[in-house]
């Protein structure tokens, strides 16, 4: 009964992800300052609800990342941007 | 002296001709007290993207000036005087906001001699932005 316990066999084999590495796109690309009148890119970096994505997500190094919830606050002040909202894209 | 940028946006319930006054008597109090006009944008009728004062719609006007920093408290104390202005954000440009508006001036000129027929505001405010 217990002889095949060395190899255990799966139906489907196991997907060993590759670890995509996460990169600061704003590093990469030379940007240097971030426009906040430009919401459909802004909008990368938010989430349905119209929240900002944290690093660990968007991969965004933490200088940008500060400029980026600048930018964002400032849309949002001058309505380019919601506050709240569901189902944004 | 610092460059400053500032955005009001202005009740859609005015006309064309009163529209044009209230953006002229912010652009007269900005020279009048000294200050350097850069750069000026209207962007026209615009939907808000949550509803202030309940109107849902906003005359979206953008001046670049350069001016002293005493100047951002007198203006912020005019726009909140005027009922017209629902909203307004006015800050100082770093060094990088700088070279990006400048180059972002020059987008949208060479747009405008492109195509005399001037597009929409919001359609060459994303276009110029991509191609950064």
């Amino acid at each position: 009964m217990a002889q095949n316990n060395s190899e255990i066999r799966y139906l489907t084999p196991l997907s060993v992800d590759v670890k995509k590495k996460k990169y600061c796109r704003f590093k990469r690309s030379g940007i240097k300052y971030i426009d906040y009148k430009d919401p459909e890119f802004l909008k990368k970096f938010l989430n349905e609800q119209g929240k900002i994505l944290p690093r660990r997500i968007t991969g965004t190094s933490l200088k940008f990342q500060r400029r980026v919830a600048q930018a964002v606050k400032r849309a949002r002040h001058l309505a380019l941007l919601p506050y709240v909202t569901d189902l944004m894209k | 002296m610092n460059q400053y940028e500032t955005v009001f946006i202005l009740t859609p319930v005015l006309s064309d001709v009163q529209m044009k006054e209230a953006v002229e008597k912010f652009k007269d109090f900005l020279v009048s007290n000294g200050c350097e006009m850069v750069n000026e944008e209207m962007w026209g009728l615009r939907k808000l993207a949550y509803p202030i004062q309940k109107k849902s719609t906003g005359f979206y006007c953008l001046f670049e000036f350069k001016g002293d920093p005493t100047i951002v408290k007198k203006l912020d104390t005019v726009y909140r005087r005027d009922e017209r202005v629902i909203r307004f954000l006015t800050f100082r440009l770093d060094k990088y906001a700088v070279a990006y508006a400048e180059k972002r001036r020059h987008v949208r000129a060479e747009k405008a001699a492109q195509a005399p027929v001037e597009a929409t505001a919001a359609e060459t405010e994303t276009q110029t932005t991509k191609e950064d």
